[in-house]
C-alpha cells in the first residue's frame, strides 16, 4: 500500500501537538523532558517525509532530511543526558522533582 | 726643527685638553663621595697632569710647523647653531682653536694648576668635602681651557661663564660660613656686572658686521672676525664715538669684571675667602688672567680704536697704582696678595694698552709663576700659623725653610731683582709705555712714571710682608710656636717648582739690550696684528738700559726703605702712621671703596627690594587674594549647579530605570511553565505575523 506525505504530516503534527501539551501542563520535570522529546521526534518525522517525497528524483536524493533528524536524536540524546543530570541533583538536594518547587532559582 | 708629531694628530687630540678636566670633574663630582680619597686625588690631579701633557705636545707640533703664520691647528667639533635664510645663513661651530696664543695659556694653566691640585693634596687633607672640591678645581680648569681654546666668541663666552660660575662655587668652597658664602655670591654678581658689558660688546660686534658686510658674514670665529674687522671703520659711529671703540669699551668692561681692574676689581680681595690653593689658581693661572687674554686675542680690534687702547692702558696703570697703596697698609697675608694681584694685572693691561700686547702675555705668564708661588707659600705659612693675620707670625724663617726659600724667589720676582723673571716683564711694560704713541701726548711718560712708582711700591709692600712674616721673632704666643712645622712634601715640592720658573722664567722675554731674540715675541707674532709690536722696534739701548738701571734703583729703594722700616727700625711705621694718620686710614680702609659701593648699589638695591616687597605684598598679593576670594565664589556656584543640576540629572535617569526595573521583575516568576508558555505564544505569534503579512 502507498502512504501519501498527509497522513505523515499528520501524524507528526500529532506528535508535535501531543509533545507541547505535556511540555505545558505537566509540573513533573520527566514529564516535561519526555514531553520535548515527542516535540523533537515529530519534527524529525516531519523532515524524514518531506525528504522522501518531496525530493525532485530518487537518483539524486542526497537524503539530507534524514541525515538531519540523525542529528535531532543525537542533539536529544545529549540534551536529555544534561537535563537528566540537573535533574538529579535538584532532587537529591530539594527531594523533589516538581518544577514549582525550583521557581526560586530565578535568582 | 722635525715634527714629532703629526699636526693632524695633535688636531684630533685637540678636545682632549679641556674635556680631561671635564672628565675628572664628573667623576669626583658624580662618585667622589663613594670614591677613596686616595683615588679622588689621584683622579683630580691625573685628569689636569694629562691635559698639561698633551699641551706640550701640542706646543712642540706647533713649533714643528715650518711657517709661524701657518702654526694654528683647528678641531671643528660639531654644528652648534646653524641658521639659514634666504640671504645667507650664519653657523657656529664648537670648535677648538690651537696657535701660539692659546698654547701659552694652555700650559700656564695645565702647568701652573697641575702643581696648585697637587699642593691642594696636602692643603686640603683632612677636609670632609674633598671629592667636591677637586670636582670643581677641575670643572675650574675645563671652563678656562675652554675659554681659551674657543675658536668663536661665543663658545669662549661659554668658558668665560663658566669660569665665573666656578669662582663662585670655590670662593664659597665653605659655604657653611656666611661671610665666604656672601663673598662667592659677590664675586660671581660683580663678575656677572662685567660679563654683562662683554656679551653687549658681542652683539654689537656681530651685529655691526652683519650689517656692513649685508648679510654675508657667517659666523664669528676668530680667522673671520680678523678678516671682516675693517668693516667697523665704514659703519656710522654712535654719538660722536667710532663702533670699534664702543665695542673695544664694551668688552674691556667685560675684563675689568673677569681681571679685577677699577672699578669691578672689589671681588678679588674677597675671593680669599676661598682655600688658599683656590686664591693661588684664581690669581694666577685661571680667571683673572682671562680678561688679559681676552683683549690679546682681539687685538686686531683693538688696534683700530686707538681711544679703547688708551682707555685700557690708563685703567691698568691708575689700577696697577691704586691697588698698590691699598696692598701697603693691610695685614692680612692674603688681602696683600691679593691687592698685589690686582696692581700686577693692572700692569698686563697697561701692557695691552700700549699695543704690546706679547709683553702683557709674557707678564700673564711670569706673573702666573711668582703669584701662585706667594699663595702657595702664603698658604703653607696659613697651614703652620692657622692665622692670616701678619701680626700673629714673624721669623718663620727658622721653622720653615723650604717655604722661606721659595717665597724669596717669588718675592724677588714680583719686586724686580735681575734676573728673575718678574723683573723683566714688568721692565718691558715700563719700556713699551714710555715708547708708546697713546693719542694723548705725553700720557704714555706719565703711565711710565705711575708704573715706577708702582713698582717702588709694590717693592715696599712685599718686603714689609716678608719681614713680617719670615724675620724677626714669632708674635703667635708660646703655644703656637710648639706647634710650627715645615708643611709635606705634596705641599712643597709645587713651591719649588714654581720657585724654579719665577727664576728662570724670564728667558723666554729677553729685552732687547741683551741681543739675545725674546722668544715669546717671535712665537706670538703670528696671531698679534703688525701694529702691536713690543718696544724692540726702537732700537734706543743706551735708552732701555738708563730706564732699567732708573726701575732696579726704585726696586732697591723700595726694598731698603721696608727694610729700614720694618726690620731694623721696627717703631717706625707706627711714627709715620700716626704722622699721616688720615691718610693711613684712608688706604687701611681700602679707600672706602667697599662703603662706597654699599652706599651707591647695595643700600639703594635693598631699599628697592624693601618697595618692591611691599608693592608685592600690598599690591600683587592683593590681587592674588581677591582672584582667589572670586574664584572660591565662583567654584561654589558651580559646585551647586553641579550638585543639584548634573548629578541631579544622573540621579534622576538612574531612579527612572530603577523603576522600570521593578516592574519588569515580576514578569520573571521562576515558573518554567510560565517561560514556555510565554515561548509558544511567542512562536504563534511570529506564525500568525508571517501568514498575514
Amino acid at each position: 500500500m502507498q502512504y501519501s506525505l498527509p497522513s505523515f504530516l499528520i501524524v507528526s503534527s500529532l506528535l508535535f501537538c501531543l509533545g507541547m501539551y505535556t511540555v505545558l501542563t505537566r509540573r513533573n520535570a520527566i514529564g516535561i523532558l519526555m514531553g520535548i522529546e515527542l516535540v523533537l521526534n515529530g519534527a524529525g518525522l516531519n523532515f524524514v517525509a518531506f525528504s522522501r517525497f518531496l525530493e525532485p528524483s530518487q537518483t539524486t536524493n542526497l537524503l539530507s532530511g534524514q541525515i538531519f533528524t540523525l542529528f535531532i536524536i543525537a542533539v536529544a540524546a545529549a540534551e536529555v543526558a544534561v537535563a537528566l543530570a540537573i535533574v538529579l541533583s535538584l532532587y537529591s538536594r530539594m527531594k523533589s522533582i516538581d518544577v514549582e518547587d525550583f521557581k526560586n532559582l530565578r535568582g | 726643527m722635525t715634527n714629532l708629531i703629526d699636526p693632524l694628530h695633535m688636531k684630533n687630540m685637540l678636545w682632549l685638553i679641556p674635556c680631561l678636566p671635564l672628565a675628572g670633574a664628573v667623576i669626583n663630582g658624580l662618585l667622589g663621595k663613594r670614591l677613596p680619597v686616595r683615588l679622588v686625588h689621584f683622579v683630580g690631579c691625573a685628569s689636569v697632569f694629562l691635559a698639561f701633557l698633551i699641551s706640550v705636545a701640542g706646543f712642540f707640533t706647533l713649533l714643528g710647523i715650518e711657517e709661524p703664520h701657518q702654526r694654528f691647528l683647528i678641531q671643528p667639533l660639531y654644528q652648534w647653531i646653524l641658521t639659514v635664510w634666504h640671504q645667507g645663513s650664519f653657523s657656529l661651530q664648537v670648535a677648538f682653536r690651537l696657535d701660539p696664543l692659546s698654547i701659552t695659556l694652555c700650559l700656564v694653566v695645565t702647568g701652573v694648576g697641575f702643581l696648585i691640585h697637587l699642593y691642594s693634596v696636602g692643603y686640603m687633607a683632612g677636609d670632609e668635602s674633598q671629592a667636591r672640591y677637586f670636582a670643581y678645581l677641575n670643572l675650574f680648569t675645563f671652563s678656562m681651557l675652554l675659554l681659551v681654546l674657543a675658536d668663536n666668541l661665543l663658545l669662549m663666552f661659554v668658558g668665560w661663564e663658566g669660569v665665573g660660575l666656578c669662582s663662585y662655587l670655590l670662593i664659597g668652597f665653605w659655604f657653611t660660613d656666611l661671610e665666604k658664602a656672601q663673598a662667592g655670591m659677590k664675586a660671581f654678581i660683580v663678575n656677572r656686572v662685567g660679563d654683562f658689558g662683554f656679551f653687549v660688546g658681542l652683539m654689537l660686534l656681530f651685529w655691526t658686521l652683519f650689517e656692513g658686510s649685508n648679510g654675508t658674514i657667517t659666523g664669528l670665529g676668530f680667522q673671520q672676525l680678523r678678516e671682516s674687522i675693517p668693516l667697523l671703520n665704514s659703519a656710522s659711529p654712535i654719538l660722536g664715538v667710532g663702533l670699534a671703540t664702543w665695542i673695544g669699551l664694551l668688552f674691556f668692561v667685560g675684563a675689568t669684571g673677569k681681571s679685577a681692574q677699577i672699578p669691578l676689581y672689589i671681588w678679588l680681595p674677597d675671593a680669599m675667602a676661598g682655600p688658599t690653593p683656590v686664591s693661588a689658581f684664581i690669581h694666577a693661572a685661571t680667571m683673572v688672567t682671562a680678561g688679559v687674554y681676552m683683549i690679546v686675542r682681539l687685538n686686531f680690534l683693538y688696534v683700530i680704536a686707538p681711544a679703547a687702547m688708551a682707555v685700557v692702558a690708563v685703567v691698568g696703570g691708575v689700577t696697577a697704582f691704586y691697588a698698590a697703596t691699598i696692598a701697603l697698609t693691610q695685614n692680612d697675608i692674603k688681602r696683600v696678595l691679593a691687592y698685589s694681584t690686582i696692581s700686577q694685572l693692572g700692569y698686563m693691561f697697561l701692557a695691552v694698552g700700549v699695543a704690546a700686547f706679547s709683553t702683557g702675555i709674557f707678564h700673564l705668564v711670569t706673573h702666573a709663576f711668582f703669584k701662585a708661588l706667594l699663595f702657595l707659600g702664603a698658604g703653607s705659612v696659613i697651614h703652620a700659623v692657622h692665622s692670616n693675620d701678619m701680626l700673629e707670625m714673624g721669623g718663620l724663617k727658622k721653622y720653615m725653610p723650604h717655604t722661606y726659600l721659595t717665597f724669596m724667589a717669588a718675592y724677588l720676582a714680583i719686586s724686580g731683582i735681575p734676573p728673575f723673571s718678574g723683573f723683566v716683564s714688568k721692565d718691558e711694560i715700563l719700556w713699551a709705555t714710555f715708547n708708546s704713541h697713546l693719542p694723548v701726548a705725553g700720557l704714555g711718560k706719565a703711565l711710565w712714571a705711575l708704573g715706577l712708582l708702582t713698582a717702588g711700591l709694590t717693592a715696599f709692600y712685599m718686603t714689609r710682608l716678608v719681614a713680617l712674616t719670615f724675620m724677626g721673632g714669632f708674635r703667635g704666643g708660646l703655644e703656637k710656636e710648639k706647634h710650627l712645622h715645615e708643611s709635606p712634601s705634596v705641599m712643597t715640592f709645587p713651591l719649588m717648582a714654581l720657585a724654579v720658573l719665577s727664576v728662570v722664567g724670564g728667558v723666554i722675554g729677553l729685552p732687547a739690550v741683551t741681543h739675545l731674540p725674546n722668544l715669546l715675541h717671535d712665537f706670538l707674532g703670528p696671531v698679534l696684528s703688525s701694529h702691536g709690536a713690543s718696544g724692540h722696534q726702537a732700537h734706543a739701548y743706551w735708552l732701555e738700559l738708563l730706564l732699567m738701571l732708573i726701575s732696579i734703583g726704585v726696586a732697591t729703594t723700595g726694598i731698603y726703605l721696608g727694610w729700614l722700616f720694618y726690620v731694623k727700625r721696627p717703631e717706625l711705621p707706627g711714627k709715620v702712621a700716626a704722622r699721616f694718620a688720615k691718610m693711613y686710614q684712608v688706604l687701611e680702609q681700602k679707600y672706602y671703596v667697599d662703603e662706597i659701593y654699599q652706599a651707591l648699589f647695595v643700600r639703594p638695591l635693598l631699599k628697592l627690594v624693601a618697595l618692591s616687597g611691599r608693592f608685592d605684598l600690598n599690591t600683587i598679593d592683593g590681587a592674588v587674594n581677591l582672584s582667589s576670594r572670586v574664584t572660591a565664589k565662583f567654584s561654589f556656584l558651580i559646585g551647586w549647579e553641579d550638585l543639584k543640576i548634573v548629578d541631579g540629572a544622573v540621579n534622576g535617569l538612574a531612579e527612572i530605570f530603577k523603576r522600570w526595573g521593578a516592574a519588569l521583575r515580576h514578569l520573571q516568576t521562576g515558573k518554567i511553565q510560565h517561560y514556555l508558555y510565554s515561548v509558544v505564544l511567542g512562536i504563534f505569534g511570529l506564525c500568525v505575523f508571517m501568514f498575514l503579512f
